[in-house]
């Protein structure tokens, strides 16, 4: 009866396939009720089980009240001895226990079963009592994890290891004293049991290096049955050898160069991996770990043949000679049926090989581009891109190939998804045209072909951004406008709001497009956006005055400032209502991140620092305005890198950051007391300047306990009678009283006595009075800024012999931002000319010219105009 | 014909699970009786977080017992359990003398639930192998059983340890079940 009632249903639903696809929360809910009937039906129970964990899974809301009712109503089930049925109650229970309160309620219950002689209940028991167990319930279950732990039944002493591994994170303190058991464990027969005790071995002695140092030693001399515990202990391995930075003769390298020769194929190509990855490993040291994966690249197994050449992929930009041996092999696999392995061997061998195989390569990759999915088509999109960096001649062809891969997603159009991949090909041409200025025109109309039909506002507002920026400086840049223009008529109001603002910048730089592009405005101005409608309307009468100073200061070059400086500025000034006109200039100007990125653009490790960099200011200004001392300084103008003024293995470690006010530099000295039986008080910098500038205050780190950093400031005045006078060497003494105390207690005696340190000088430069800013249009900016406060001088610069050299230490020595990437020197060329924008202390902006030529040594004339006559002054006066 | 019904009548009670609470304050030795009374042995037992679930046979007829935590913390979950509850077992420490007023008050709350009108009430006098042991009377008179009107009781003396009195104890609950259908 039931049975032919549920084929009605069925029917009626039309075949849907997903007997779960129509739950409605509140009925299932109501269904739990069952579970408080008895008899117990379990294969009933089991089905509504079911349904409750596939609506979690939806991701459906349960109330708190809702899961601990159907909670509760679920313990009941424990009355019924149904295998199946318990398994499922685990589960659930596992699903709820952050849902539903008070689910400690099944503790007994499930203690119960886990030192049962059930071996169907004991594993699995195990995993939910110690996912509902808090760190304060867990002392009264730790004799049983003990026991399991070391359980002859692998399935519990696993379950227990791996439960052990989660309660790591909330009760770190009552699972390290399983030490015992889980050493145990590690010598178990089944590999499971070992590799999950090696885990939580591990785990356990995280924090102590030498414990670990200790285990890893201790598990490579005797020989252990798991391939996976070998897998973790080569992990293990390689991150002791990081961070200790050894030599390779370390027995930890020896141990993983053993590995390569393992039975199992596992831990062969884990060895492999971790050697390849290693930075800075030779070729010697390297050769036998690449052999391996060149053996794997022939194997008849798809998933070592894709292991392997992932991995030479991925290290083939590192060590182009190494992978260039396996070039045969990789040859091979371009033709492998499985297309991921295809791609991976192609785009490697467009990173290892010649010039002139480009062009070949990249027929057979067309072949197949279709077939391959969003991922490796990335990858390809990546590998074209180094290509082009390494090839420039050849960018007509890699570029060719991008723009046909676009056209093509855009026609077939088939996936919603290919977002990232659209991004990845767009970001490659825009970085070939940054980075080539011989591919400029050719990339940018790939580029407006492309947004002619660009289904994501993102990638089109991207590009008409670069459009307004490098279009108007191409020879013909009328033919940019019918594209721009388009997006004015078709787009939505956010593409519209960014073809605006381009089109306006190529009204500001070209004069005989004015009038044109003053129309196409106009036609704006009665836009249903409002965006679209004030940038329309702001541009307009800005390009009206006519006026080249006006043009380049708000069309052509943005604002610099950081947005959350703006907006804290604001907001405090909403707060203080006052006569005065809010002022740009305390507003702290934004770091440049784009900047950094460029010069360290040789290690990508250096790239992730330098992101922080961009909201470090902010966060100093914040800590800085909390200092009462500090108040009347003004905002943060700039906050310098840290540099170390001790060795880091000193007793006291010291670094300092230079922070610049309008009339004013504190020094901010992150100190490290290193010595545990040790507590400084009292702590400050006693500083040394050199004439002109006064100290003006101390700010002491009160107490400096072992090995947590504190914080001391001094507060320095800038020579006021000279305002040229700006730079400065300071010496530098830690003073601090000291109280011995017992390193386990950290208690310290009564009695301390005063004590200093003498620490390395600081120096201020003229890097510190300088914010880096980017114009990006500097010729603009150089008329804006004008002639007023000029500077002009010739030196000759007889210690530097190439023009990359002079570029480098002018641009280092000034702590400006390098313009229209004049920071790069083409090849093969005697003369050359660096635009460096920044803004002084105080706002003002400042611009240099250099100009190089190379003859023998390399001769320079400066110019310099700012806004402000000191300025221009001071740093025309560092040059010399 | 009188024997045939009785017997159509035994088997029709024996289909149904009889379901027995245990309650009482913690250390008054619940899970101690609930496994002395399914296996006939003392068990080592760790304080009860949540409650333990057992079939327990005793003549043929079947006993499904919940043996619930008597920790402060955990009784406010006990009325999560109260529904269908045949009979309940509420066990007390006899030589707990201070916490007798608790008991009583907690026991007085428990017989105030609509859902357990119908319950059958043992209480058993536990742990009168202990020296200093109250005695049932006493244990009677301090939660004030006397009390109770509306519903078949029985106070009982045991010793879960020793095994003694939960046969009696057992027998009569299985008539008084017998008697209430």
């Amino acid at each position: 009866m039931l049975g032919l009632r549920r084929d009605k249903k069925d029917e009626e639903d039309g075949f849907s396939l997903n007997p779960f696809n129509n739950l409605e929360k509140t009925s299932v809910l109501q269904e739990a009720r069952t579970f408080n009937e008895t008899p117990i039906n379990p294969r009933k129970c089991c089905h509504i089980l079911t349904k409750v964990l596939y609506l979690i899974n939806q991701g459906e809301h349960i109330a708190t009240t809702e899961a601990t009712e159907t909670f509760f109503a679920m313990t009941k089930l424990f009355q019924s001895q149904d295998v199946t049925l318990r398994r499922m109650v685990y589960l659930t229970i596992k699903e709820m226990a952050d849902l539903a309160e008070d689910v400690i309620i099944v503790t007994s219950s499930l203690t119960k079963d886990m030192t049962g002689k059930e071996d169907m209940y004991r594993a699995a028991a195990i995993r939910a009592l110690c996912r509902i167990t808090d760190s304060t319930m867990l002392q009264s279950i730790e004799r049983y994890m003990k026991q399991a732990i070391v359980d002859r039944n692998p399935s519990v002493s696993s379950a227990a290891l791996t439960s052990s591994l989660h309660l790591m994170r909330s009760s770190g303190d009552v699972v390290k004293r399983w030490v015992n058991e889980a050493a145990e464990a590690a010598s178990s027969d089944n590999i499971m049991v070992q590799y999950h005790a090696i885990g939580v071995l591990y785990h356990i002695k995280k924090t102590d290096r030498l414990g670990v140092s200790k285990l890893v030693s201790k598990f490579t001399k005797q020989s252990l049955r798991s391939p996976y515990a070998y897998c973790l202990l080569i992990r293990i391995a390689t991150k002791l050898l990081e961070e200790e930075s050894e030599g390779r003769d370390s027995p930890l390298f020896d141990f993983i160069e053993t590995c390569l020769r393992h039975k199992s194929e596992l831990v062969i190509y884990e060895a492999a991996h971790a050697i390849v990855n290693m930075p800075n490993t030779s070729a010697r040291e390297l050769a036998p770990a690449i052999s391996v994966l060149q053996l794997f690249c022939s194997s008849p197994k798809p998933t070592l043949r894709f292991a392997a050449v992932r991995t030479l992929n991925k290290v083939a930009m590192k060590h182009p000679a190494a992978v260039a041996a396996c070039n045969l092999d990789l040859e091979n696999l371009i033709t492998d049926v499985n297309r991921s392995i295809a791609t991976l061997a192609i785009t490697t061998l467009l990173k290892t090989g010649s010039e002139s195989s480009v062009d070949r390569l990249m027929k057979q990759i067309s072949t197949f581009m279709s077939e391959i999915s969003d991922e490796f088509k990335i990858v390809v999109v990546q590998a074209i891109r180094s290509l082009c960096l390494k090839f420039p001649r050849k960018h007509g062809v890699l570029m060719n190939f991008l723009a046909s891969m676009l056209r093509d997603e855009n026609s077939s159009n088939s996936s919603q998804g290919g977002f990232d991949y659209k991004r990845a090909i767009v970001d490659s041409l825009i970085g070939i045209i940054e980075e080539n200025p011989d591919a400029k025109e050719a990339g940018l109309a790939h580029l407006c072909e492309f947004i002619e039909d660009c289904e994501h506002t993102v990638l089109a507002t991207r590009i008409l951004h670069l459009l307004g920026r490098e279009g108007p400086r191409t020879p013909s840049p009328s033919k940019y406008i019918r594209f721009i223009y388009n997006r004015v008529i078709l787009e939505n109001s956010a593409v519209r709001a960014a073809a605006v603002s381009a089109l306006a910048k190529f009204g500001a730089h070209c004069e005989e497009l004015m009038p044109s592009v003053v129309v196409l405005l106009s036609r704006s101005l009665l836009d249903t956006d409002d965006e679209v409608r004030d940038r329309a309307t702001f541009y307009l009468n800005v390009l009206k005055q006519g006026n080249k100073a006006l043009n380049s200061a708000y069309i052509l070059n943005g604002l610099n400032v950081s947005v959350v400086g703006l907006e804290r500025a604001l907001h405090s000034y909403t707060l203080e209502p006052s006569e005065t006109q809010f002022d740009m200039k305390s507003v702290p100007l934004a770091t440049q991140p784009l900047a950094e990125q460029k010069t360290a653009e040789v290690t990508p490790a250096a790239k992730a620092p330098d992101k922080v960099a961009a909201t470090r200011q902010d966060i100093y200004a914040e800590q800085l305005a909390a200092i009462p001392e500090f108040q009347g300084l003004g905002p943060l103008f700039k906050s310098s890198a840290a540099v170390q003024l001790t060795e880091s293995e000193t007793e006291y470690v010291v670094r300092c950051i230079k922070h610049t006010f309008t009339n004013h530099i504190v020094f901010q000295f992150d100190c490290t007391n290193t010595l545990n039986d040790q507590i400084l008080e009292n702590v400050t910098v006693q500083m040394e300047p050199t004439e002109g500038f006064e100290v003006l205050s101390y700010v002491p780190a009160a107490s400096l306990p072992y090995g947590q950093p504190g914080i001391t400031y001094t507060c320095v005045a800038l020579p006021e009678d000279d305002p040229t006078s700006v730079i400065g060497t300071f010496s530098n003494t830690l003073k601090f009283l000291v109280k011995d105390c017992d390193p386990n207690t950290g208690e310290p005696d009564e009695e301390g006595y005063e004590d200093e340190y003498v620490l390395e000088d600081v120096e201020v430069t003229i890097s510190d009075h300088i914010q880096k800013v980017l114009k990006p249009n500097f010729a603009a900016s150089w008329d804006e800024v004008g002639e007023d406060y000029q500077m002009e001088d010739t030196y000759a610069l007889s210690t530097v012999k190439t023009l990359e050299d002079a570029v480098k230490n002018i641009v280092d020595h000034m702590g400006m931002q390098p313009c229209e990437r004049s920071d790069k020197v083409p090849a093969d060329k005697s003369a050359h000319t660096l635009f460096l924008a920044g803004v002084y202390r105080g706002g003002h902006d400042v611009l240099v010219r250099a100009r190089l030529a190379v003859d023998d040594g390399v001769t320079m004339q400066i110019t310099v105009r700012s806004t402000d006559e000191t300025a221009a002054e001071v740093i025309s006066a560092s040059v010399g | 014909m009188g024997g045939w019904f009785s017997s159509l009548f035994s088997s029709l009670f024996g289909q149904r699970e009889m379901r027995i609470l245990i309650l009482g304050l913690d250390g008054a030795g619940k899970t101690t009786i609930l496994y002395r009374l399914q296996v006939g042995e003392v068990v080592t037992t760790i304080p009860t977080i949540g409650f333990n679930v057992e079939t327990v046979t005793y003549k043929n007829l079947k006993f499904q017992v919940w043996d619930l935590g008597g920790q402060t913390s955990i009784r406010p979950y006990w009325r999560c359990y109260y529904s269908n509850t045949d009979a309940i077992i509420y066990v007390v420490d006899s030589c707990d003398k201070d916490r007798m007023g608790i008991s009583k008050s907690e026991l007085v709350a428990m017989l105030e639930e609509e859902e357990l009108k119908k319950a059958i009430l043992l209480v058993f006098a536990n742990k009168q192998d202990m020296e200093g042991a109250l005695t049932p009377t006493e244990v009677a008179n301090q939660l004030g059983l006397a009390a109770i009107k509306d519903r078949k009781w029985q106070i009982f003396k045991t010793s879960a340890i020793k095994g003694e009195g939960l046969e009696e104890a057992m027998e009569w609950l299985v008539e008084a079940l017998k008697g209430a259908k």
